[in-house]
């Protein structure tokens, strides 16, 4: 730039300043993103920036912050949980069973037996990974197919239908007695839970520690294992929340039930700021992430583009974000000394 | 009870069927600073990792004040009073200045919730008593290598230990920030702490220690007080063996310059690196681990290209900006790493052989397989590489079979200028002489061989000449009559006298 005068370049200084903040603080990003397709798809179609329009983006889009929340926690110790959406599907299907058979037992028992059923099944990812030493993208892509073979298994290949679960069972997910329905609030708790244990305990910092430099941890006296470990269990767990409220929501137990939804929590991770090299994420950015997700989701549908273009803005989107983490990262080590 | 503090006795550790610490004995007293002192590989920093539970030894013992313990990890060390800084920097990248120093054993506030107010405010004040200023909120991905030696030592400091270790801690430090650290070390020293130091700088162990231990080759040597021994005491205890002339290097008379370095600096590695090296020579490169030695060969091969200064080949001036180009040029360059850099383990042998030369084996993009076949048997033969047959993963075969790989794999470019990087580091005995040989042979054709090497025997046997890196410049040079071991220790570990600043 020979002829640029020093006003024009500290105009232009600042604005690469302005750029390097919002690419740097993902949130930030993400949200005027966020704003901007708000307010072209609200052009499009008016019916968009509606009070019902928008509760059904936070309903679609909270069992995928559930399931993204934890994918997070596996991804910042560096492993990744493909198993869930299959987890999803076989907790999901062997709790519609018991309800069905029970029709008169309490909800809460109905969540609590998803989140334990979930657990186990997590811990065998986290026995395969930390004791066989498997990397975490085999052992979960090991675990998915097992997994959804045994909802098969167990179904026999038959569906539970809506009007075989009990009414209280299916109002858990959309009944409203706080003026939001159930679900947005459960996944409200979940982040915020998620929030205090990855902030503000030494568990949760171990989980960033272990994931920015495995190496390290046994020099801080850090049991990498057993971090490991509690990750894969949680993903299991909130996954096992998450097929709960599923099956509430959609009144129906099928075998395919969650079936590519894995590609989806890793997507919102990702697009939300976390990074798969480990030691990067932060659960405002994840829930952004999905929200983001959910609103090319039902903003494509308003305006009546083709589902299929539905998947390509996704795959975008997570290539933009994985870019623009690279390029940060390069910058960073740029400044260094 | 007993006069030490800490007390190790026989202590022997295996790694994969390698004796690295043979029957070790080790005693510290409380309120000494305790130098620990050998070569490379001599077994200190693997002695540090047995005391803090880090490793386990596979037999010896381990006594605190004179009771029976064993560490299952570090965090049972740090409850009994121990903390270490490690030679390999253990810091993560993503997490803060101020977490990384407590990380593992934050402070809790009620609830078992983290208590970020305190973990700042005692960070703050940690830092500034050692006279460090940075920023608490700086990710330690940002901090240059001289800042986190500081945050490492800050969290040693920081656990407040009866024996504080510390595995070369000044390593990248400057002048100043040493100076602070060892005015703080002696105050611990007053209070009681027992301290263990490790460096390679002979003159800060005579400033700072009270007693050294010495190690050689994995075993103990012998415990001295400083003030009864000195330099060249320390130096004959830590290389202890005499050497033998089992080097096979003939003479030969050295003909033309084929390389010729100026004034080579690559920021942050190494600076002002000038030498010749000559048809039929081999040029023996000595110095520490760290040195900048591998850096230099890295540049002029065009691995990182230098920054500064110039290259001439054969006369010509050069420059080298990738391998590729190297390569071209003539030269050729055999690494200290072979798993990581010279080969590809996953690769038969006959295709790591003829990677570099693939394109005389094709033809309008078809690879000859027949020729490739031919060609690469006949430089596998020839280097006696033992192997079931040529279609062998590399990793499957021995360190001595592989870097006969690597050699005949940089050989068959026939180049004017050989760099070799260890050239016999962890091989056996028998190939080590077959690798002199065949130098030596190279040599007496006309090549001219750059050998970098950290065993003095390798390097006063082959090397016509010498030159001596010390953190990242040239601090020596001998010719062949010249060069002993004792001279080249001394240049390789003593402060920087004249010539820079």
């Amino acid at each position: 730039m020979q002829n640029s005068t020093p006003a024009t370049q500290s105009i232009r200084s600042s604005l690469s300043n302005l750029l390097w903040t919002l690419v740097r603080y993902r949130e930030a990003g993400i949200s005027i993103f966020i704003l901007l397709l708000v307010f072209v798809v609200t052009l499009r179609a008016p019916s968009f920036l509606t009070m019902d329009n928008f509760n059904d983006i936070l309903l679609n889009i909270s069992i995928l912050a559930i399931v993204a929340l934890a994918q997070t926690m596996v991804l910042i110790t560096h492993g990744i949980d493909l198993s869930v959406s299959a987890v999803i599907g076989l907790v999901g299907m062997m709790v519609a069973f018991v309800v069905k058979q029970n029709p008169e037992m309490p909800v809460i028992l109905a969540v609590l037996l998803g989140m334990t059923l979930g657990a186990v099944l997590g811990s065998f990812n986290g026995l395969i990974i930390t004791r066989g030493n498997v990397p975490p993208i085999i052992a979960t892509l090991g675990t998915l197919s097992i997994y959804r073979g045994l909802v098969f298994f167990y179904s026999q290949g038959t569906w539970i239908n809506s009007f075989e679960l009990p009414k209280n069972f299916k109002m858990l997910s959309k009944g409203t007695p706080l003026g939001l329905p159930n679900m947005v609030i459960i996944a409200i708790l979940v982040a915020l839970a998620v929030y205090y244990f990855l902030n503000h305990t030494r568990t949760g910092r171990d989980i960033y520690a272990v994931g920015t430099n495995p190496d390290a941890a046994p020099f801080a006296g850090i049991r990498k294992e057993r971090i490991i470990f509690l990750v894969y269990v949680l993903s299991g767990l909130m996954a096992g929340l998450a097929a709960v409220l599923w099956i509430s929501r959609f009144e129906s137990a099928q075998t395919n039930t969650g079936a590519g939804f894995e590609l989806q929590t890793v997507a919102a991770s990702v697009v939300g700021g976390v990074s798969t090299a480990g030691g990067v994420g932060t659960v405002p950015g994840v829930l952004l992430g999905a929200l983001l997700l959910g609103i090319i989701q039902n903003s494509l549908t308003l305006i009546r583009i083709s589902p299929f273009w539905q998947l390509a803005a996704q795959g975008l989107l997570i290539l933009i974000a994985v870019i623009s983490d690279k390029w940060i990262l390069s910058r960073v080590e740029r400044t260094k000394k | 009870m007993t006069e030490y503090i800490l007390e190790l006795k026989n202590m022997t550790k295996r790694f994969s069927g390698v004796e690295v610490l043979h029957e070790v004995c080790f005693s510290l007293r409380p309120g000494e600073v305790h130098a620990l002192l050998g070569e490379n590989g001599a077994g200190k920093s693997t002695l540090v990792k047995v005391m803090t539970g880090v490793h386990q030894p596979d037999k010896g013992e381990i006594y605190l004040d004179g009771k029976f313990v064993s560490f299952a990890d570090t965090r049972e060390s740090r409850q009994m009073g121990i903390a270490a800084i490690y030679q390999e920097l253990s810091l993560f990248p993503d997490l803060d200045v101020a977490e990384n120093i407590f990380v593992g054993r934050q402070p809790l506030a009620a609830g078992g919730r983290i208590d970020w107010r305190k973990l700042y405010a005692d960070a703050g004040n940690l830092l500034e008593s050692l006279g460090v200023r940075l920023d608490l909120k700086q990710k330690a991905r940002s901090l240059s290598i001289a800042q986190q030696q500081m945050v490492e030592i800050a969290r040693a400091f920081s656990i407040n230990a009866r024996i504080l270790i510390m595995d070369e801690p000044t390593s990248s430090l400057t002048l100043n920030e040493v100076a602070d650290l060892f005015r703080l070390v002696r105050r611990l020293r007053e209070e009681g702490t027992a301290i263990v130091f490790i460096s390679h700088r002979l003159e800060e162990l005579f400033e700072l220690a009270d007693r050294v231990t010495i190690m050689r080759d994995g075993s103990y040597v012998d415990t001295r007080l400083l003030k009864d021994v000195t330099r060249d005491d320390l130096i004959r205890l830590m290389v202890g063996r005499t050497i033998t002339d089992l080097f096979p290097k003939q003479d030969v008379k050295s003909g033309e310059v084929v390389l010729k370095v100026e004034n080579l600096a690559r920021a942050g590695s190494f600076r002002d690196v000038s030498f010749e090296l000559r048809q039929g020579e081999i040029l023996g490169m000595a110095g520490l681990v760290g040195a900048g030695r591998t850096n230099v060969a890295r540049a002029i091969f065009g691995v990182e290209p230098a920054t500064a200064g110039k290259i001439q080949i054969a006369g010509r001036e050069v420059a080298i900006t990738s391998p590729q180009q190297a390569i071209k040029l003539g030269l050729a360059y055999v690494p200290e790493d072979r798993q990581l850099h010279g080969l590809i383990p996953a690769m038969p042998i006959t295709s790591n052989i003829s990677l570099p030369t693939l394109f005389k084996y094709a033809q309008r993009g078809w690879l000859q397989d027949k020729v490739e076949r031919k060609a690469t048997y006949d430089a596998a033969l020839q280097m006696e590489v033992r192997a079931n047959n040529i279609w062998q993963m590399a990793r499957e075969l021995s360190g001595g079979n592989q870097q006969k790989i690597v050699l005949a794999k940089w050989l068959s470019t026939k180049p004017r200028i050989l760099i070799l990087d260890e050239p016999t580091r962890g091989i056996d005995v028998g190939t080590k002489a077959a690798v002199h040989a065949l130098m030596s042979k190279l040599a007496s054709e006309g090549m001219a061989i750059l050998m970098i090497s950290s065993e003095l025997p390798e390097i006063l046997g082959m090397s016509d000449r010498v030159l001596v890196m010390r953190e990242g410049h040239i601090t020596a040079h001998f010719s062949r009559a010249e060069a002993t071991q004792e001279k080249i220790i001394s240049a390789a570990t003593q402060a920087v006298t004249s010539g820079s600043v």
